[in-house]
């Protein structure tokens, strides 16, 4: 595996599948009566948020506690950010306090990126810009493999605001690697420009591409994220993009739903749907703890040599190279951090 | 652990390459063990369990992955048909417990597995292929721990090669094998690899300087 986690297009298969597994058998024990491992005894975790966010936050801090490592949280506000300190110095100071990784959540796509030329430790991107989150693909393609019982060959819709998603964009890349094949649900206006260069479907029809899914992810429409009109209005969106009970029904049997979180109940999810038996959301929260854990395991528990530089040799070259491939992917905005 | 990082101890930081190279040294290594003797040794073993817990009543046996686990359902297989006595059996994953995972590339986890009697209160006897340094069994101890209060705890070894780095001492073994430090024991068994034996071989001259 590589030092970092930055990308979900970065995993190979034997990558992903070695942290399915892994995530599998800490799973398992977290079931014990002390669930906390010794693992990780001695490392320290940041968790650098500039952005919002509950759940992930937690997640990666209760997996981080559970393999016993220390965590340090750094939100922005109420930091020196605050004060208009840039990420680099930020980055030397945690470079500074000895940060053995740092796991960072950044309103630009790139950030995480950026941060890993900075830091001696390992980098765990929690989301950046429109860009990625690979540790939710993770926990997605986790939870399906958990509840259906495989990966290869499962259809996937992910339906909704697939242009401002990095959940998406994740999952599209990851579920590529696993064998799944996707297909994107939503309004022309929601979708990014360079789409057809990605390895999934597309359609704007969600109620004819039900009935051929194994999984249908709803995402939230990420009203914070839009500064233009994307469609005419909240009832309009729900009638053709929202899923409720009728839809539902729509699905095979054995069909799940999932949605990453935080749900806008009645917009895109209607709540019989977010609480019915086929809803995986709240076990996707649990899955994420143990998904981190295995990649926090993963990425911390080898053996490094003690001089590797923090900038590898041809990190410029692989930089420009991946902010390309996203560029045309994605509606990547660089921004000079 | 698995025979052939365990026994090759703190030297084997190798690559795939490397460690076909040690597996290929190994077969061509000297037979220790057969199938006959190690059978023999299990059921051996297996008499001294009865014998020293009163009938095994209260007996789980934990393998210690990768070929420790089928010792154990071995031994299992022995009290059932020597008394009749059906023992729980299960597996115990010690990689995230281990002193080392600093000092190696991360590893794959095994797989844990506590039989629903749990351990609490219970004669918990640890099974595994050979017993070098005792890491893997404190490791093993500190995991234990995490999981319940056994009554006691016990060890069983099918091949103690000596070289101990701990105060850890077996209570059951299938074969005491005086060994040199630069040499690799390999255990087989025919769940995991299609054969029983077990090999005493040389370490690859590249290897020594560990």
């Amino acid at each position: 595996m590589n030092r970092h986690l930055i990308s979900a297009a970065d995993l190979s298969l034997d990558d992903a599948v070695a942290i399915l597994d892994t995530a599998e058998e800490l799973a398992r024990l977290a079931e014990r009566p002390i669930p906390k491992l010794p693992t990780l005894r001695g490392r320290t975790v940041v968790n650098l948020f500039y952005e919002d966010s509950t759940r992930t936050r937690i997640s990666f801090e209760a997996a981080a506690k559970r393999l016993s490592a220390d965590v340090i949280n750094f939100s922005a506000k109420g930091s020196s950010v605050a004060k208009g300190e840039s990420l680099k110095d930020t980055a030397l100071t945690l470079q500074a306090m000895g940060a053995d990784a740092v796991v960072i959540r950044h309103g630009a796509s790139g950030a995480p990126h950026r941060l890993a030329r900075w830091v001696r430790g390992s980098v765990v991107n929690a989301g950046d810009g429109t860009h990625e989150h690979p540790t939710q693909a993770l926990l997605d393609a986790f939870t399906m493999r958990r509840r259906l019982g495989r990966l290869e060959g499962l259809r996937v819709s992910i339906v909704g605001d697939i242009l401002h998603s990095r959940v998406a964009r994740s999952n599209v890349w990851l579920l590529r690697t696993l064998g799944a094949q996707v297909t994107l649900v939503a309004p022309p206006t929601l979708l990014p420009i360079a789409v057809d260069g990605w390895p999934c479907s597309v359609s704007y029809d969600l109620s004819s591409v039900l009935p051929g899914s194994d999984v249908v992810m709803m995402l939230r429409v990420q009203h914070e994220r839009m500064s233009d009109a994307y469609f005419p209005s909240v009832r309009e969106y729900r009638r053709r993009y929202g899923l409720d009970g009728d839809r539902m029904a729509l699905l095979p049997d054995h069909a799940i739903v999932m949605h990453p979180g935080p749900m806008n109940r009645g917009m895109e999810i209607a709540a019989e749907v977010a609480d019915s038996p086929r809803s995986t959301i709240v076990e996707q929260v649990t899955n994420g703890v143990s998904v981190r854990m295995a990649v926090l395991y993963l990425l911390l528990s080898g053996s490094r040599a003690p001089d590797e530089p923090a900038v590898a040799g041809d990190t410029e070259l692989v930089t420009a190279a991946e902010l390309t491939a996203t560029a045309a992917g994605s509606q990547v905005r660089v921004e000079v951090l | 652990m698995a025979g052939i990082t365990s026994s090759a101890g703190p030297a084997a930081t190798a690559g795939a390459a490397a460690a076909d190279a040690r597996a290929g040294a190994a077969r061509a290594g000297k037979s220790v063990l057969g199938p006959d003797e190690i059978r023999r040794a299990l059921t051996r073993i297996g008499h001294e369990i009865l014998e020293r817990t009163d009938g095994a009543g209260d007996v789980v046996l934990l393998g210690i992955p990768t070929r420790g686990v089928p010792l154990a359902r071995r031994l299992a297989e022995r009290l059932a048909e020597t008394e009749g006595v059906r023992v729980p059996v299960g597996s115990l994953d010690i990689t995230l417990y281990r002193d080392d995972l600093r000092l190696r590339p991360a590893r794959t986890l095994g797989h844990t597995e506590v039989p629903g009697s749990g351990i609490d209160g219970m004669v918990v006897v640890l099974v595994d292929d050979v017993l070098f340094s005792g890491r893997t069994v404190r490791a093993a101890l500190d995991a234990l721990g995490d999981i319940g209060r056994p009554r006691a705890v016990q060890l069983a070894v099918l091949v103690d090669r000596g070289h101990r780095e701990l105060p850890i001492r077996p209570d059951y073994v299938g074969k005491n094998l005086p060994t040199a430090k630069r040499e690799v024991v390999r255990v087989l068994l025919t769940e995991t690899d299609g054969e029983d034996s077990v090999t005493l071989a040389q370490l690859p001259a590249e290897e020594e300087g560990r």
